[in-house]
């Protein structure tokens, strides 16, 4: 495990990385908003507004999928002490959080007309909610402290109990009576969506997960290059205390 | 490898320990996180004269509107009961029979009066096309309309699922 | 094509939608991407303080690679196996 966390291995297998993410997402992002809005048919119930799903679910998707992996690597950087790990996680907290910004927003822009409001205090909205307000506690906690390394610290353990929202999130329209409608994709049973909407659904997710991956690698390299930033002018003091 | 061991042990306790506490408290809050009673749960809750939501599905065939235009009426079932409903206002697109519903208001002699009314859209999506193809062959049965099956105003033949 | 841009009359809700992902998911590129540029800038100009003048030129080729790939000259650097020139 070490191997990979070894800042230098990064730079280099990230900037062969690079190009083909960037690429990707290019890709999937065109034909996902092909399919989106030209390649599917309105919903039998919901006409066209069910377009916002597009967007609206991978993104929900994503919000989950980078807080789990910013916990994940909050554990590591706790028990292992992994250099990379707590930059991860800083590096990564923005895109989470602006994915669930979108979550949040395109879900108030598809409730107002299907459901009847823009929000309801349910459990499922509540708890999602509650994993942005996460991330903005996170991102502004990391940055109170002057030592970056208790500030990281203090951001691991806010991310590891902020983990508990994450199954919260999930099953809430399965345990509690909710507006929010229950899963339609990751569900037993099998998906309930029709292939028609279920593949332009699935490429602009994998679209979004190739984007995060793009910037999550630019913002893990910007936050090295901070580093190396402080040790250098660390060093050129002392150069010039001794010179 | 042993401080290595030991954090993640305890780190591994701290987790075990934040879930078990998380899962009481919402265990414990469970009627207060629920969004909504369903006409079978109001059998037995005591709701007295407060606001509170009642959720469940549109009956087949229940809704009316009234002469002044703005005022519907409509039974909210879950197929082993129903409630009537009373709403004056502008419905959401969504509302339809045989879908899902969540009205806000009280009991007003035996009546729920509703002070709002917001759809619930179930967890199916189709193009039109496929509904009609679905329906024709018998296959599908919108999934409303199944649970309706008490219902008796629903023909015997549109009962059937799966 | 107004049919397109009407969706069902659902226009008001479906284009902000749309509008406000690309505006969120483009901003955040744009400024870690920023971000980025000037961090690597500081660092060049600060090792350009560190390194003696004479020796500035060797010591600038030799730290490009492994810190300084922006995903423009990622590609281009690929070939050359960037992780042994830093290496050696």
């Amino acid at each position: 495990m070490h191997r990979f966390a070894n800042p230098a291995r990064f730079l280099r297998l990230s900037a062969l990385l690079l190009p083909w993410t960037a690429g990707a997402t290019v890709i999937l992002l065109i034909a996902g908003l092909y399919l989106s809005l030209f390649g599917s048919p309105p919903d039998y119930q919901q006409g066209d507004t069910v377009r916002i799903m597009y967007i609206h679910v991978p993104a929900a998707w994503m919000s989950l999928f980078v807080y789990t992996n910013m916990a994940i690597a909050a554990a590591a950087g706790l028990v292992w002490k992994h250099p990379l790990a707590d930059l991860f996680a800083k590096a990564a907290a923005p895109i989470g959080a602006g994915f669930t910004l979108i979550c949040l927003v395109t879900g108030s822009l598809w409730g107002a007309p299907m459901w009847g409001t823009w929000w309801v205090w349910d459990a499922r909205l509540t708890s999602v909610l509650i994993l942005f307000f996460l991330y903005l506690g996170y991102m502004a906690l990391v940055n109170a402290f002057d030592d970056p390394q208790r500030g990281a610290r203090a951001g691991d353990v806010l991310l590891l109990v902020g983990i508990v929202n994450v199954p919260i999130i999930k099953f809430s329209v399965d345990w509690w009576n909710t507006l929010h409608q229950p899963a339609s994709v990751v569900r037993m049973g099998g998906p309930t969506i029709d292939s028609s909407m279920l593949i332009p659904l699935l490429v602009m997710a994998v679209g979004f997960t190739t984007y995060f991956i793009t910037v999550v690698i630019l913002r893990l390299r910007a936050e090295l290059a901070q580093r190396k930033i402080q040790t250098l002018r660390f060093s050129v003091a002392g150069d010039g205390a001794t010179g | 490898m042993t401080r290595k061991k030991r954090r993640l042990y305890m780190l591994g306790l701290a987790l075990l320990g934040l879930g078990a506490a998380t899962a009481l408290t919402l265990t414990a809050f469970q009627d207060n996180i629920v969004f909504f009673y369903s006409p079978s749960q109001l059998q037995t809750q005591q709701v007295g004269d407060r606001n509170f939501r009642l959720g469940g599905l549109v009956e087949q065939g229940s809704v009316r509107k009234l002469t002044d235009g703005v005022t519907t009426e409509f039974r909210v079932t879950d197929t082993a009961h129903t409630i009537d409903v009373r709403y004056r206002g502008q419905l959401p697109d969504l509302f339809r029979e045989g879908q899902g519903v969540v009205a806000e208001g009280k009991l007003t002699g035996g009546v729920f009066v509703a002070r709002e009314v917001l759809a619930k859209h179930d967890e199916t999506y189709m193009p039109p096309e496929v509904s009609e193809a679905l329906k024709q062959a018998g296959v599908y049965k919108n999934p409303a309309e199944g649970k309706t099956a008490a219902n008796t105003n629903a023909p015997p033949a549109a009962t059937k699922k799966e | 094509m107004t049919e397109f841009f009407a969706m069902g009359g659902y226009a008001a809700f479906v284009w902000p939608a749309y509008g406000l992902a690309a505006l969120v998911l483009i901003g955040l590129l744009a400024v870690s991407l920023k971000g980025l540029r000037e961090a690597e800038a500081t660092v060049r100009a600060l090792e350009g303080v560190r390194t003696p003048r004479r020796r500035a030129r060797a010591a600038h080729s030799h730290t490009t690679h492994s810190h300084t790939d922006s995903p423009h000259t990622a590609p281009s650097s690929a070939p050359g196996l960037p992780g042994k020139a830093s290496e050696g």
